[in-house]
């Protein structure tokens, strides 16, 4: 119980939210990704229907206007209804779900990547490091969403239609997260440089522990915090890497959409005047991935004592 | 009186300048998609005969309102005193973009590259039992029992010249399902209006006037240069059009119609379409081998509102899968039935199924107009009944050897009908597939009685005993629900209002009959 309000009276009392009381965009920012959050984890309990289940879509409810009853059967959609008659306010919810489900795992799976190809890179030297180094070079020549595309193109190969659907939201987590690994390696790399050089890791040696242990127990802790930055923002490129991959037809299926595909179908509608099916799914992705931007932004200026 | 001189001068110049401007009129033309090959034997399909119609000529040809019309043959009569040959003479005077020049040798060989191994054209000529050169510029076709009907089959049969053939060893045209590909496949030597000047596959390609066109006297022939773009998606093909980047397309989405038509500069020519959209479901594997599921299937599909939202009134929906052009059309047949979701469930219980089950749906997304929307709301309306499906969207070059090949149990198709003749349907669609025949019809469906009705189409004189006959087997097709009909499709193709081309029902602009206003 002491520690727990010690802890609360230490974080009450700290810099973090000081600074964070005095940015009103941060504010906004954060409270525009923890509703959006919510909603996305509790996708059953707000959406008004299940836009995922095919069965129960009437097509003639295709093209209603926002608040507008439709012509044929009467039913009257917040936002309106896209060209299947899918109730878009459920789409994007869910579409969101899907949306940054695929973000934060994608994310996880470059952090983890990224971070042990890092550490043992700047931790070992020799041909270790220039060998991941090098591929980490030869990554960053091509840009992330062709290798995502790439990866994508394969799997889509190789696996039966049948199961493409149900792999689809597994194979963009796969492409997006080995795209983004490469910051995350080049930070922790470059850290683990400094660090190793430190006393306490000298001693530990000294001590006969093994490099695995002196790795994870004593050096990544230390070269956690730029980590952190670099996930809010690639978390930020990720969600758009997916919306991209989505919107160019190669991401998740029509029948489980995305915000990315939402956008996608919605496109097609643009110019014969139904704007709704575009510009709600448009909205919402945007809103998400600048919120998430401006918030690594401002973790990036309050863990980096040098811009203070 | 220099300045009178110099004004002259200046005057004719600019003068030769605007005429040789007038003579000089490029059509920037996109559709969906890209034609599949320029071998003109190698697939039947409307794309790819539309860009080969430019670069070759047929024998035969149809106007804009269908009737046959001479191209490289100039006259065809059945022989009085042989029904079993049709002799055709051939215009004089043509010559390939290469300069040899065109003869009856050329026919023979065309025709038999046409029904050779590889080449998609088999079934329209699969009543021909010998094709003779008379002379240099007469040809004889000789058929299996007299086939009144044999002109029809002739207006998408290219001639392509022998000795090029032999000398680029493309005698034989290459299998498209198999993934082959010949010289004949990006290279060009044919007749037409139109030389091949580059191609990129699914990029541009660029043809030009064909200064020595057999035709140049006798049709406008006002399109000097055609610079051909295949644009996938429906918004950026509209707003090239809008924007002024293409002159013409050939597929304007539905939803687009008025914002076109309300654009000063742009226009939208319609006109009802000789094709008809359908699905094809396996006939003797799996669930859907039994009658009872292709039945449910087929009142599952909401035809009203397929047309009302997803084609915004821009179609005709159908219950039989041959468009009102085609001789054997009645309105019994195109009668489809109402929705009902009850009977249906009903029916996929007793056939063992009130679970559903599951099934992938092939779907081309740059053939159809909305092909992929229909496939999308044909989702939905199969999940009404229990159907989960799984829908797998593919750009036609994929999705047609795939379908080709067998290995769907449920896909869309489109069918035009260029004979304008029930055979047609029969031969490629319904009959069992064999070597020659049958070809587009990977459903397993197999009738012996019904195949040698088909058979039997095509040397029967008698037409009441024809019609007959054609009447029959669409009893017999519409009884085991071999297929699903949707619609039959409108034509919408949009482009600048100083050009005037009629829409002709077959999708096949033929550019030399385009005027500028």
């Amino acid at each position: 119980m002491i520690s727990e309000k010690r802890f609360l009276r230490r974080f009450q009392e700290s810099d973090f939210l000081y600074d964070f009381k005095r940015s009103p965009v941060t504010i906004v920012s954060f409270a525009v990704v923890v509703v959006l959050f919510l909603l996305a984890v509790f996708a059953e309990l707000v959406a008004p229907t299940n836009p995922f289940d095919v069965g129960s879509l009437n097509l003639m409810n295709g093209f209603t206007p926002p608040m507008q009853p439709n012509a044929f059967t009467g039913e009257v959609f917040p936002l309106g209804a896209d060209n299947q008659g899918r109730d878009l306010l459920s789409a994007i919810i869910f579409g969101l779900r899907v949306s940054l489900f695929v973000g934060l795992t994608a994310v996880i799976l470059a952090m983890v990547l990224g971070v042990s190809l890092g550490l043992l890179a700047g931790y070992r030297g020799g041909w270790v490091d220039a060998l991941i180094m090098r591929a980490a070079d030869i990554q960053v020549t091509f840009p992330s969403i062709l290798i995502a595309m790439l990866i994508f193109g394969v799997a889509r190969g190789l696996l039966p239609p049948s199961m493409r659907d149900e792999l689809a939201i597994l194979v963009l987590i796969i492409s997006i997260g080995l795209s983004e690994w490469v910051p995350f390696a080049r930070t922790v790399r470059g850290t683990t440089l400094v660090e190793k050089e430190k006393e306490y890791v000298q001693a530990a040696r000294l001590i006969g522990l093994s490099s695995r242990q002196i790795m994870l127990r004593h050096i990544l802790p230390n070269v956690l915090s730029p980590v952190l930055v670099i996930a809010t923002i690639t978390l930020a490129l990720a969600i758009i890497a997916e919306a991209t991959l989505s919107f160019l037809g190669v991401g998740a299926p029509p029948t489980e959409p995305s915000l990315g595909t939402l956008i996608r179908i919605g496109q097609d509608f643009l110019f014969s005047g139904e704007w709704w099916i575009l510009v709600f799914p448009a909205a919402t992705l945007l809103a998400l991935a600048l919120s998430v931007n401006l918030l690594g932004d401002w973790l990036r200026d309050i863990l980096n004592p040098r811009l203070k | 009186m220099k300045s009178l001189t110099t004004r002259l001068v200046v005057g004719m110049v600019i003068g030769l300048f605007v005429s040789s401007m007038a003579f000089a009129e490029t059509i920037r033309w996109a559709r969906a998609g890209d034609s599949l090959t320029m071998d003109p034997h190698a697939q039947n399909e409307g794309p790819t005969h539309a860009l080969a119609h430019q670069i070759y000529d047929s024998l035969l040809q149809r106007d804009m309102s269908g009737a046959i019309i001479p191209s490289l043959a100039t006259e065809w009569v059945a022989l009085p005193d042989n029904p079993n040959v049709w002799r055709l003479k051939l215009r004089k005077g043509v010559t390939y973009h290469d300069g040899a020049a065109f003869d009856s040798e050329d026919v023979v060989f065309s025709l038999n590259r046409a029904m050779a191994d590889g080449s998609d054209m088999k079934e329209l000529l699969s009543s021909v039992k010998e094709v003779r050169a008379v002379d240099s510029h007469t040809v004889d076709i000789e058929t299996n029992g007299p086939n009144p009907l044999l002109v029809n089959n002739l207006t998408n049969m290219f001639m392509m010249d022998k000795d090029w053939a032999e000398a680029n060893n493309v005698m034989t045209p290459h299998n498209v399902a198999k993934g082959e590909t010949n010289f004949a496949t990006m290279n060009t030597n044919g007749t037409g209006a139109f030389k091949l000047v580059s191609r990129t596959i699914d990029e541009k390609t660029v043809l030009t006037a064909n200064l020595n066109y057999w035709g140049k006297s006798i049709y406008p022939n006002q399109v000097t240069e055609i610079i051909y773009t295949p644009i996938q998606s429906a918004a950026t093909r509209v707003a090239a059009l809008l924007s002024g980047e293409v002159d013409i397309i050939q597929d304007v989405p539905v939803q687009d119609l008025g914002r076109v038509n309300s654009t000063a500069g742009l226009k939208v020519n319609t006109a009802a379409q000789n094709r008809v959209i359908f699905f094809g479901v396996d006939n003797a594997n799996g669930p859907t081998a039994d009658l009872r599921v292709r039945q449910a299937m087929n009142i599952a599909i909401n035809r009203e509102a397929i047309k009302k939202v997803v084609m915004r009134d821009q179609s005709d929906p159908t219950g039989v899968i041959m468009p009102p052009f085609v001789n054997g059309w009645t309105p019994q047949l195109n009668s489809y039935p109402a929705p009902d979701i009850a009977a249906a469930k009903a029916l996929m219980a007793d056939a063992g199924y009130a679970n559903g089950f599951e099934i992938t749906l092939n779907c081309p997304n740059d053939r159809y107009i909305n092909d992929e929307a229909i496939c999308q709301a044909a989702v939905g309306m199969m999940g009404q009944i229990g159907i989960k499906v799984t829908l797998d969207a593919k750009p036609k070059a994929q999705h047609f050897p795939f379908i080709k090949g067998g290995d769907s149990d449920f896909y869309m198709l489109g069918w035009g009908v260029p004979t304008f003749d029930s055979h047609y349907i029969y031969n490629f669609l319904v009959h069992t597939k064999t070597g020659d025949r049958g070809s587009w019809n990977p459903t397993g469906y197999s009738d012996p009685a019904v195949d040698a009705m088909i058979v039997s189409l095509e040397s029967e004189t008698d037409l009441a005993v024809r019609n007959a006959t054609i009447a029959k087997i669409w009893a017999a097709i519409q009884a085991q629900q071999m297929y699903l009909p949707i619609h039959n499709q409108v034509l919408n193709w949009g482009m600048k209002d100083k050009i005037d081309f009629a829409v002709q029902p077959e999708d096949q602009p033929h550019f030399q009959f385009l005027t500028f206003k």
